[in-house]
């Protein structure tokens, strides 16, 4: 489980890279996306409890409870999904309203002068 | 326990909430912002007074003990930050009264610079590392509100810029967290020091701190990751220019101080010479580009890039004493680089445009303004009695203490050409016939120049009084690399591995 995981994660952050470098700036912005998921996918391996056996949780008497999965990476992946979420629509505004302005897609023709 | 460590976020955020339904009464948005800035400049001010006397202070969040919760921890490092973040809003929201076109506050200009401040503060301030994580969105999200206000050209092209290579940071912090959780599983910063001690894999560590480095080092803008900045730095009005110039790297530069000097003090000894030549790099690059721009805000941007190579150099000298002048010369060019944005901004008020190539008169026309341009000048150049001198000195005598003679002897001459770049702004704004005929404009509102005039005297304050200032930061130095110390104040004694959930 864990290999296919991580070979998704390699994928996502390959793919994610990729776009970023291209000059087109709407993906630009699905490169940002690809990369968020891949964060995400790659909080929720660190949670797995490979290295340390048990997730970080005790009941009222101290003891660690079986069968369950870590909360913590959960919640950590709850904030990240939600910023990354605002932040997404945020940019696509943003990109949106320079598109208008500038009427181009191509970063390096949106030289800050003019 | 009183949980006053969350009064300087508390304020600011419900005033912004506030300011945010009540926007129709500009007189009351207004009020409540500047109290509630200047709620924060004092309660931090009392802060900073409180932990130099007293050391750290703590609060856990809902008294959940700390690698359990939350942990607020405040100590130099972080009071000094906050104290300066709240002065230089405080300042900044007197200039936007004094400035700003009043279109802007129905864009929510003010319950923006709160917000702000909140997220800030609240990074100054955590003493989690996902945490911090959250801080910067706040901050991130607010200053992209704040770049792009107004929706001209020049700033939704480079307010892109700026978005999309911050997210590309958040990101590299994002996958460090992650990792860190995997590697440590916490993410209270204090027990997080406590586990990497004594560590089974030393080189998952450094690939960790390397992202760190990344991260943070885009958000301080070094070198090679600086590109956003000037292409944002200048596009807003002065105010927000201003305030981005005292903030913004800041952050970054606070968070590689704490997590480097506080959190993995190994990784900073295994990274030193890329710390070092990075900032080499950085002081180099950015004042090359100073020396090439027309454009007086676009050249004060790239001096601030030029800056944070020196402060990455202190940290890079990993020492105390390293640490302690970086803290200093970050505090003076703070305060100087506000100063400077602010006094720019005068200018191009007067002049009707921000290219030196048609500014020109303005030390016979504006004398206050120059004579205050001036003071600063020599502030950044470094020329005593200014606070720039010591901050160099202290950095050039830790470097030289410490055998690193190529990266100081470096400074200094980087330090000449920031003053060419900064003479220029001089020759070409103060000094220089005036181009276009400037009688038919209208006179420059002395209460604008207030602001700046107090920094500048701070500035000067800072020289004259240099002892007091030098002895706090050196103890901020000790203080950063002290984690024990650290883990003490946010744990207990016993450290973090022995706090057990108490049953409520």
């Amino acid at each position: 489980m864990i290999l296919i995981l991580a070979i998704t994660i390699g994928c996502l952050f390959a793919g994610g890279f990729y776009l970023i470098l291209r000059r087109s700036l709407v993906k630009l912005i699905l490169g940002l996306i690809l990369l968020s998921h891949g964060v995400n996918l790659l909080i929720f391996t660190m949670g797995d409890g490979v290295r340390r056996g048990a997730p970080p949780i005790v009941d009222k008497n101290g003891v660690a409870p079986i069968n369950v999965a870590d909360p913590v990476v959960q919640a950590l992946i709850l904030t990240a999904i939600v910023i990354s979420f605002g932040l997404t629509a945020f940019i696509l505004t943003l990109a949106y309203r320079a598109n208008q302005v500038t009427g181009s897609d191509d970063l390096d023709s949106m030289q800050g002068e003019g | 326990m009183v949980n006053h460590l969350f009064l300087p976020l508390v304020v600011p955020l419900i005033s912004a909430a506030l300011s945010v339904m009540l926007g129709r009464w500009r007189l009351l948005t207004r009020t409540l912002t500047l109290g509630a800035s200047l709620f924060n400049l004092g309660y931090s001010g009392w802060l900073l007074w409180l932990v130099s006397s007293a050391g750290r202070q703590v609060t856990q969040a809902s008294a959940w003990a700390a690698p359990f919760g939350i942990a607020l921890v405040a100590d130099l490092l972080g009071a000094v930050m906050l104290f300066l973040a709240a002065l230089l809003m405080f300042c900044t929201i007197i200039y936007s009264l004094l400035s700003m076109e009043p279109e802007y506050e129905q864009f929510f200009y003010y319950p923006l610079l709160l917000l702000l401040l909140l997220g800030v503060s609240g990074a100054f301030l955590t003493g989690d590392l996902f945490n911090l994580y959250v801080w910067f969105e706040v901050l991130l999200m607010s200053s992209f509100g704040l770049v792009t206000i107004g929706g001209s050209r020049a700033q939704l092209t480079g307010g892109l810029k700026y978005v999309a290579l911050n997210l590309i940071g958040s990101t590299m912090f994002l996958i460090g967290s992650g990792l860190i959780y995997g590697l440590a599983g916490t993410l209270n910063m204090a027990h997080i020091g406590e586990r990497l001690i004594t560590q089974s894999e030393p080189g998952l560590t450094t690939v960790i701190a390397t992202l760190f480095l990344f991260a943070f080092g885009s958000k301080a803008a070094l070198a090679p990751l600086f590109f956003w900045l000037p292409e944002s730095y200048h596009t807003p009005p002065p105010a927000v220019s201003a305030i981005f110039s005292a903030l913004m790297t800041k952050v970054g530069v606070y968070a590689l101080y704490r997590v480097f000097g506080t959190v993995l003090p190994g990784e900073l000894v295994r990274l030193a010479p890329l710390i070092l030549v990075l900032g080499g790099t950085t002081m180099v690059l950015g004042v090359f580009g100073a020396l090439n721009q027309t454009e007086i805000r676009r050249v004060l941007s790239f001096t601030i890039i030029s800056e944070i190579g020196f402060v990455a150099m202190g940290l890079g000298f990993a020492s105390a004493a390293g640490l302690a002048a970086g803290l200093l010369f970050t505090a003076h060019m703070m305060i100087v680089k506000t100063a400077l944005f602010f006094l720019a901004g005068a200018a191009e008020q007067v002049c009707g445009t921000g290219d030196m190539r048609r500014m020109g008169g303005l030390a016979r026309r504006e004398p206050a303004l120059a004579t205050l341009w001036f003071l600063a000048m020599i502030a950044l150049a470094g020329i005593p009695p200014m606070s720039g001198f010591f901050g160099k000195l202290a950095l050039l005598q830790a470097g030289v203490s410490q055998g690193h003679y190529l990266i100081s002897g470096w400074a200094v001459l980087v330090s000449l050409f920031i003053f060419l770049a900064i003479l220029k702004i001089w020759h070409e704004v103060f000094w220089k016939k005036p181009v276009e005929d400037l009688s038919q404009r209208p006179r420059l509102a002395p209460a604008l120049l207030i602001p700046g005039a107090l920094l500048v005297i701070l500035s000067l304050v800072i020289g004259i009084g240099a002892g007091p200032v030098a002895e706090l930061s050196t103890q901020a130095g000790t203080q950063i690399l002290d984690l024990p110390g650290y883990i003490e104040a946010t744990c207990g004694p016993a450290g973090c591995d022995a706090v057990t959930l108490r049953s409520h």
